[in-house]
């Protein structure tokens, strides 16, 4: 079943609205309203909340002084890095300074959210306003400072370098240089974030539901931070309504607050945010700028390229350093740049903190890179496909190390890929070479055409490791456990075809749990473009197990040799004599000596005599159950690529841009499922004309969040889609993992704020060199370029 | 994003409806809510009671006569958009309307509550005002009228009194000898215009004797600019149209927010009164001609 579209067996119970999220679970627990900061920086000198204990319904207000012993420290740093020398994170309440708009202040648990926002109205917060920092230029000017402690703003500097770039670029017989940004956006699931806990004070143990990305993550930072053993504490992740990266974020304040007070309480709590404290407190990103200096030669030839950025990343960096490192290392693509050097500074202001949503600094990194190469095509009046050919790696260089420390702490050694034979099907798709006789047509008729394209790798399936543990019942059907998470990717078909492959079971006997910490505690989280590479091979590793004890049993039950001996639709059978067979249900039985007829399975087994009854019913080396459980932890990631084209339209009169094509090669290795991959590169096209085009994170001077509601924060709707997006897939497989998989739930994001720049710059005449670009910021800049006459 | 706490009394009739207004000075008037639901909920508003007339079931309506488009107060935006008679006794309204938000907005929201919303941005009370249209408003103390050029005195602010119900709003009909014509220009399909406008255009002897364009998104409050003087010859030349652009812009003041600057909506403005004084042109000529023919 591997490789095939099968659909997706979520789909009917999500589209009936049967999904059971975070809000729905636990009716009748107590509400949580959080008292958001109103300022982008200030001392809180005096908290109030006498008015509030008496309101009918209040149980419970939190502030700082509320919290003790691991509590009252300040947040993890996830990823700590020796680059970054002033790391900072915010308290789960702010302490005695807030340094963003949204940033929490107290809690208010309440019978209902109603009365909980009631309440927070009535808390008296007295601030000392201090001046704040919003956006990159104010942070590099640094005469002001987030944290009074931080020297410029500066979080962190990072510098890697293959060769002496400077020299080959001094050296080069052309030279360019560009000054480039990308502004904030978001993720923005449908769901926002949600957690609700319950403590059963009879065993001690505390059930927490929430809406995450990882629920063993979580599940340390609650025990860590609430002082209780691992062994007490479940995390469930129930449906999720998206991630999209800013649930792989952990621990939120609210995810540790609110099994603290159902704790204190006892009684359960949830906390369901709202889209506003979406906006204001959940994690944002994208927000660079950049300077590249490019040498090359009069093929466009990369000679030399030195790239500087400075990366936005908010009030507090809990997340280390991982989206810049990306940027700086994914940003050379599929290309040989000969002599490279990026240095970074990542940089605080007093915005919403910056954490990974998805393409995690590649779409920035992708930008620098794809903008130089159209720059270079422009200087030397080539095609812009050719200049990228001339840069390729080739098929024949593969593994191609890149000379970089990558976001994992690995060596950046593409395993495999086919750069050249990518742009050709692109090309094709697209229409590349036809498009000159199209774009003269359009003009003839006063259109003005456009088209771009941009190519990209992605470092996939980051390890350390997933686990899977496949258990056969009696009845014969299949369960399979994996600790990482679904967010609504498809995990239950995807590794349902898996299992029904590598097992041998039908498909609908395999049934599929993710992201329970009781039925699998070690697991790192959905994120990454990492759950098909690291947990289908995890299954696929299991599921050889426990065939391979299928067999063993089998081959004993029905004396032949297991060499001569199949699984075919749940049934183990004689290979040539179908007929000698016994089901997988029966194996299950006979794996466990513990055989109380039970069950119609338990009674057929009895027909069969299975071990050596001179020796223990179960051998030194063996388990009871019919099982299988395996780890798959990767020397590396492994590199999936692919190269976007997109058609525009600009209007010469109101400057609107339409899509009229939209084009992508793709190649995430061995496709388990090409229905759920396409699916992923639908939506990550949506969200990426979302950022090439609509989505920005509108902060005013004062750190005030303009456009903090879905009327004003412009996600595209399905009347701003292309009719179509043309998909073709290459399939190089990974040699890093048992099915030759990549990931790909990253990639349908990465290109785009590059592929419109380049269309839009190529149907324009004048180069792009900020995204997101609105229609008025098109006017713009047309009146920049002399292209127009004032109104 | 939950509403402060507030009484709710949704009254059988109207006189029960204008009484409860009259003695609750903290009452607002809920109807299809699209407006005023999220202010609540955004606690940007928080009255004490709401006053729910979806239960007046006298209000809900849409009557057409020679003389024009009588909209009832309940009668939702989808409703007017579809109803055949209206469209052809005043095609300007279905045009705009077909603008307003989205289906599913359209469908609750009512074509009453968005002119007494008074929002600079919306597009109904441009229509009303440019066909120099009126709303009928009671209190428990009587009726009056109200013409569109006294209603709207400023963003999001009416001349109604807070004990009225505006019940009825009145668009007259397209006269013999007139052409409409609507466009608009938004980020996304169905937001609010960045630029709107509405164009009615009248015609004598096969020249044009009046242009009149009603503007939304570029003032604070619907704005309607006179460009008769654009057209001194009473043809569509491109000269004229740029004139008229230049008058509509000497009108008007548009500002930069966060989804457009100012000059660019200069820019539409110019663009859109050429498109629709076209269109209105044509659709003028094109029904006098079928009046002769």
């Amino acid at each position: 079943m591997i490789g095939e579209k099968v659909q997706r067996v979520e789909d009917e119970r999500l589209l009936r609205g049967q999904g059971r999220y975070v809000d729905d679970l636990v009716p009748g627990a107590l509400e949580v309203a959080v008292l958001r900061s109103p300022h982008a920086h200030a001392r809180i000198v005096e908290l109030d909340l006498d008015p509030v204990l008496d309101v009918e319904g209040v149980v419970a207000v939190y502030t700082y002084d509320d919290l003790s012993g691991p509590m009252a420290e300040p947040l993890p740093l996830l990823i700590p890095h020796p680059a970054l020398t002033q790391g900072r994170t915010q308290y789960a309440l702010a302490k005695d300074e807030v340094n963003y708009v949204g940033e929490a202040v107290a809690f208010v648990v309440a019978e209902s959210r109603y009365v909980a926002e009631d309440a927070l109205a009535l808390i008296r917060v007295t601030y000392e306003v201090l001046p704040p920092v919003v956006g990159v230029d104010a942070a590099r000017r640094a005469d002001r400072l987030v944290h009074d402690d931080v020297p410029g703003n500066v979080a962190a500097r990072m510098e890697q370098s293959v060769g002496d770039a400077a020299a080959a670029i001094e050296a080069a017989p052309h030279r360019l240089s560009l000054d480039l940004t990308v502004e904030r956006s978001a993720s923005m699931p449908m769901e926002g974030r949600g957690t609700v806990a319950r403590w059963d004070p009879d065993t001690k143990r505390l059930h927490v539901w929430s809406s995450t990305q990882t629920s063993t993550g979580l599940r340390a930072a609650v025990a860590a931070k609430l002082g209780l053993d691992l062994v007490q504490v479940d995390v469930i992740t129930p449906d999720v309504g998206g991630g999209f990266g800013v649930k792989i974020m952990h621990p939120w304040p609210e995810e540790l607050l609110v099994p603290m007070a159902a704790m204190a309480l006892g009684r359960p709590v949830k906390f369901t945010e709202d889209r506003r404290e979406h906006f204001i407190s959940s994690a944002h990103e994208r927000g660079q700028v950049q300077h590249v200096d490019v040498g090359f030669d009069d093929e466009g030839r990369l000679l030399g390229l030195s790239v500087q950025f400075w990366h936005d990343n908010g009030a507090y960096t809990p997340y280390g350093l991982i989206v810049p490192i990306i940027t700086s290392t994914q940003l050379l693509g599929p290309y040989k740049p000969r002599a490279y050097s990026v240095v970074f500074e990542s940089l605080y202001t007093n915005t919403v903190i910056v954490t990974p949503y998805r393409g995690a600094g590649r779409p920035q990194g992708v930008y620098a890179m794809e903008r130089t190469m159209d720059a270079i095509a422009a200087y030397l009046g080539k095609d812009r496909t050719e200049v990228r050919a001339t840069n390729f790696i080739q098929p024949d260089e593969f593994p191609y190390d890149q000379g970089l420390t990558f976001q994992d702490g690995r060596p950046l050694i593409y395993d495999s890929g086919d750069y050249p034979a990518s742009l050709e099907k692109l090309k094709a798709l697209v229409g590349w070479d036809e498009f000159e006789s199209f774009r003269q047509e359009a003009r003839a008729s006063g259109r003005r055409v456009g088209i771009g394209l941009a190519c990209y790798v992605e470092g996939t399936g980051v390890g350390p490791y997933e686990g899977a543990h496949i258990h056969v019942e009696t009845s014969g059907k299949v369960k399979v456990a994996i600790g990482l998470t679904s967010q609504g990717q498809g995990h239950q078909t995807a590794f349902a075809q898996v299992v029904a492959d590598e097992l041998g079971v039908p498909f609908e006997d395999v049934e599929v749990t993710t992201g329970d910490t009781r039925r699998m505690p070690y697991a790192v989280g959905t994120f990454a473009s990492r759950a098909a590479v690291m947990s289908g091979s995890a299954v696929a590793l299991a599921a050889r197990q426990t065939r391979a004890k299928a067999l063993r049993i089998a081959a004993e039950a029905l004396e032949v040799s297991e060499e001569d001996l199949e699984i075919v639709d749940g049934q183990v059978q004689v290979k040539g004599a179908p007929a000698t067979k016994v089901a997988l249900g029966t194996i299950a039985v006979l794996s466990n000596p513990l055989r109380y007829a039970f069950d119609e399975a338990s009674k057929l087994a009895t027909q069969f005599t299975v071990g050596d009854t001179s020796k223990p019913p179960i051998a030194d080396d063996e388990e009871p159950g019919l099982e299988g459980k395996d780890f798959y932890s990767p020397e590396r990631s492994t590199f999936a690529s692919g190269m976007h084209a997109v058609i525009v339209e600009t209007d010469p009169d109101t400057c609107e841009i339409k899509v009229l094509k939209y084009a992508v090669v793709h190649d995430c290795g061995n496709l388990i499922n090409p229905l759920i991959v396409e699916g992923q590169i639908h939506g990550g096209v949506a969200q990426g004309i979302g950022g090439a085009l609509y989505e920005r994170m509108a902060y005013d001077e004062h750190g005030q969040l303009q456009n903090a509601s879905f009327m004003d924060f412009l996600m595209p709707y399905s009347t701003e889609m292309p009719a179509t997006i043309d998909i073709d897939h290459l399939e190089t497989p990974s040699p890093l993992n048992p099915l030759g998989l990549k990931g790909a739930g990253e990639a349908g994001v990465i290109p785009s704020a590059a592929v419109f720049a380049s269309a839009i710059e190529d149907a324009e005449g004048f180069p792009i060199h900020a995204m997101p670009i609105s229609p008025s910021e098109l006017y713009d800049l047309r009146l920049q370029h002399g292209h127009e006459e004032p109104s | 994003m939950k509403p402060a706490p507030f009484e709710f009394v949704r009254p059988a009739s109207l006189a029960e409806a204008l009484e409860v207004l009259a003695a609750n000075p903290d009452a607002k008037v809920l109807a299809g809510g699209q407006s005023l639901i999220p202010l609540l909920s955004m606690r940007l508003a928080a009255p004490g009671m709401l006053v729910d007339i979806n239960g007046i079931g006298e209000l809900s309506y849409v009557r057409s006569d020679r003389e024009g488009v009588r909209v009832g107060a309940l009668a939702r935006h989808a409703e007017v958009e579809g109803d055949a008679r209206a469209r052809e006794v005043q095609p300007l309204l279905g045009l705009a309307l077909r603008q307003v938000a989205h289906p599913t907005i359209r469908n609750r929201g009512t074509t009453v509550g968005s002119v007494v919303h008074a929002d600079g941005s919306a597009e109904i009370p441009v229509v009303l005002a440019l066909l120099n249209g009126r709303v009928a408003v009671a209190s428990s103390s009587g009726r009056r009228d109200i013409a569109a050029a006294d209603l709207f005195l400023g963003p999001m602010e009416s001349s109604l009194k807070h004990d009225e119900i505006a019940v009825e709003a009145f668009f007259p009909a397209i006269e013999h000898d007139a052409g409409v014509a609507f466009d608009e220009v938004a980020r996304r399909n169905g937001d609010y215009a960045l630029c709107g406008v509405a164009a009615h255009v009248r015609v004598s002897g096969g020249r044009i004797v009046s242009v009149r364009t009603g503007y939304l998104s570029v003032c604070d409050v619907p704005t309607v600019v006179d460009l008769t003087a654009a057209f001194p010859d009473g043809v569509v030349t491109p000269a004229a149209l740029d004139d008229a652009g230049d008058l509509a812009v000497a009108a008007l003041d548009p500002v930069s927010d966060i989804h457009a600057s100012a000059v660019y909506r200069c820019r539409l403005v110019r663009t859109l009164t050429r498109r629709v004084v076209v269109a209105a042109h044509e659709h003028a000529m094109s029904r006098v001609g079928a009046e002769v023919s």
